[in-house]
């Protein structure tokens, strides 16, 4: 099918961007990669009556050491380039392992950063690693701007804070604590598919090497990134042996999610992933954490 | 609303202008302003590859995009591979196609040229493992792809040398 007809903007800076979604609110919306926007215009699923197309917008698209040791990466920076950018693997080496899982590279070519997070699909993989990763959200608009963290910035099943008027600009990934490990994984039929289920999951360890804190976070189990807080806290203060990490896996599938049967996978087979992926992630996010400790 | 945007375009080396609605999308441009029909249409929603193209280099979908935001830009099509008419004109990855039988109603294949061609220029010596994931995002009902492994492995060696 075709989309419906729309009126179209090029602005070419950020403010630019900003006057028109004031000016025409709640009949716009801004286009980034489009790859998730235009497939749902060709079926008539959205029919914006504008469209500002943020791809012109040069200021938009980064990646900058943060002064805090972190990150800086502006809303349309292309995925693709977040995959290969060498700053990103070695700051945020969860965001690095994870981009390759999204989408094919065709998609990841014009799929950008901030639209997959705006986009707030809960099969979508960044979500749930920048809630893991705690990452900060700037959202801008006429009105001015705030910083919001992950857990105010998803609401729900593709429901963000972003009023009409505003635009994701950029998002600030703190660095990780010493003695810290990673893990991203998940389990898609095809290379490239939408995960039945993926797991973000952050191992910090203390100097004694006990558990001082864990976070896991799941896609495609709930209707956005779902945190297994009961697990994480079975594993706190703990040596992290392969009985915690069982008994943890154990716990997320049974308390910290309620996943529902769609086309893609049966609710009870949603909850056997849960449980396989929390064991996986956290034996390699274990080990990881040890190396850094030792570095 | 349906008011049309000059867009001026450079595809294969060759530069276009044309008058179009903000809502064509580019495989539509591609096929029906310019008459190249070599780029193929079976999803438009991103999920098939048929349709895709080289945007400044680099492999995207053409009906994800609309035409007007390619003002300016540089296209490759499966048109632009060979370089003249005959057999011994075509691209190495056309051969190699040609030869390992990589297609049979062929509609699939120009997406899968497309996306292979910069592949295989980024990586000389590809594992089969890294064939195989560097065509998942383009779909084939009728060779089961194994054909089109094969017909990678020897393009990258005539490509080699
Ligand atoms: C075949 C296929 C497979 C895919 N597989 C995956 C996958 O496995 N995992 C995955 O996570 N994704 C997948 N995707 C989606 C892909 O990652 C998209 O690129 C992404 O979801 C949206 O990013 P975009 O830049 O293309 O945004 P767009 O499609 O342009 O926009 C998406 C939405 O976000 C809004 N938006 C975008 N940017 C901003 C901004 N800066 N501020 C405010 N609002 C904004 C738009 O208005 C729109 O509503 C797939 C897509 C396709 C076509
Ligand atoms: S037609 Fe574009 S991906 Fe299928
Ligand atoms: S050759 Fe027929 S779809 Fe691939």
């Amino acid at each position: 099918m075709k989309p419906a007809p729309f009126q179209y903007f090029a602005p070419t800076t950020l403010d630019q961007a900003l006057d028109l979604l004031e000016r025409y609110n709640y009949d716009a919306k801004p286009l980034a990669g489009g790859q998730s926007l235009v497939p749902a215009m060709n079926f008539r699923l959205a029919r914006p009556g504008v469209l500002v197309d943020l791809n012109r917008v040069p200021d938009l698209a980064f990646v900058r050491p943060g002064s805090d040791g972190g990150l800086r990466i502006g809303a349309m920076t292309r995925q693709r380039q977040v995959e290969r950018d060498p700053l990103v693997a070695e700051r945020a080496p969860l965001i690095h392992e994870t981009m390759p899982h999204i989408a094919h590279p065709q998609i990841r070519n014009r799929g950008t950063f901030g639209g997959s997070l705006a986009h707030a699909d809960p099969a979508a993989e960044l979500p749930a690693v920048l809630t893991a990763l705690q990452g900060r959200f700037r959202l801008e608009s006429k009105r001015g701007q705030r910083w919001l963290g992950a857990d105010e910035f998803f609401v729900d099943f593709f429901t963000t804070a972003l009023e009409p008027d505003e635009l994701l600009v950029e998002i600030a990934v703190p660095p990780l604590p010493a003695r810290t490990g990673w893990s991203f994984q998940e389990v898609a039929r095809r290379h490239g598919d939408f995960a039945m289920a993926g797991l973000a999951t952050l191992v910090t360890l203390d100097e004694q090497g006990r558990v001082q804190e864990a976070r896991l976070v799941y896609l495609s189990v709930g209707d956005g990134p779902v945190t297994a807080r009961q697990a994480a806290q079975v594993l706190q203060g703990q040596e992290p042996t392969e009985e915690a990490i069982q008994e943890a896996a154990e716990v997320a599938a049974r308390q910290d999610v309620d996943p529902v049967s769609d086309i893609h996978a049966s609710a009870d087979y949603r909850r056997h992933l849960v449980k396989v992926l929390a064991r996986r992630t956290l034996r390699v996010a274990v080990q990881r954490a040890k190396e850094n400790g030792q570095g | 609303m349906n008011e049309h945007i000059a867009v001026t375009v450079t595809v294969n080396g060759q530069e276009y202008t044309r008058q179009v609605e903000p809502r064509m999308l580019l495989s539509d441009f591609l096929r029906h302003e310019l008459d190249l029909t070599g780029t193929h249409v079976g999803c438009e929603h991103g999920v098939c590859g048929a349709c895709t193209i080289l945007l400044n280099g680099e492999p995207v979908r053409s009906c994800l995009l609309f035409a007007v935001q390619v003002q300016g830009q540089a296209i490759t099509t499966v048109e632009g591979l060979a370089s003249g008419p005959d057999p011994e004109d075509l691209h190495p990855l056309q051969q190699g196609f040609w030869e390992a039988h990589g297609l049979q109603c062929g509609f699939c294949t120009p997406g899968f040229l497309m996306t292979l061609v910069p592949f295989l220029e980024e990586n000389p010596d590809p594992t089969e493992a890294e064939i195989r994931e560097a065509l998942s995002g383009n779909l084939c009902r009728c060779t089961g792809y194994q054909k089109i492994v094969e017909a990678v492995q020897l393009a990258a060696e005539k490509m080699r040398g």
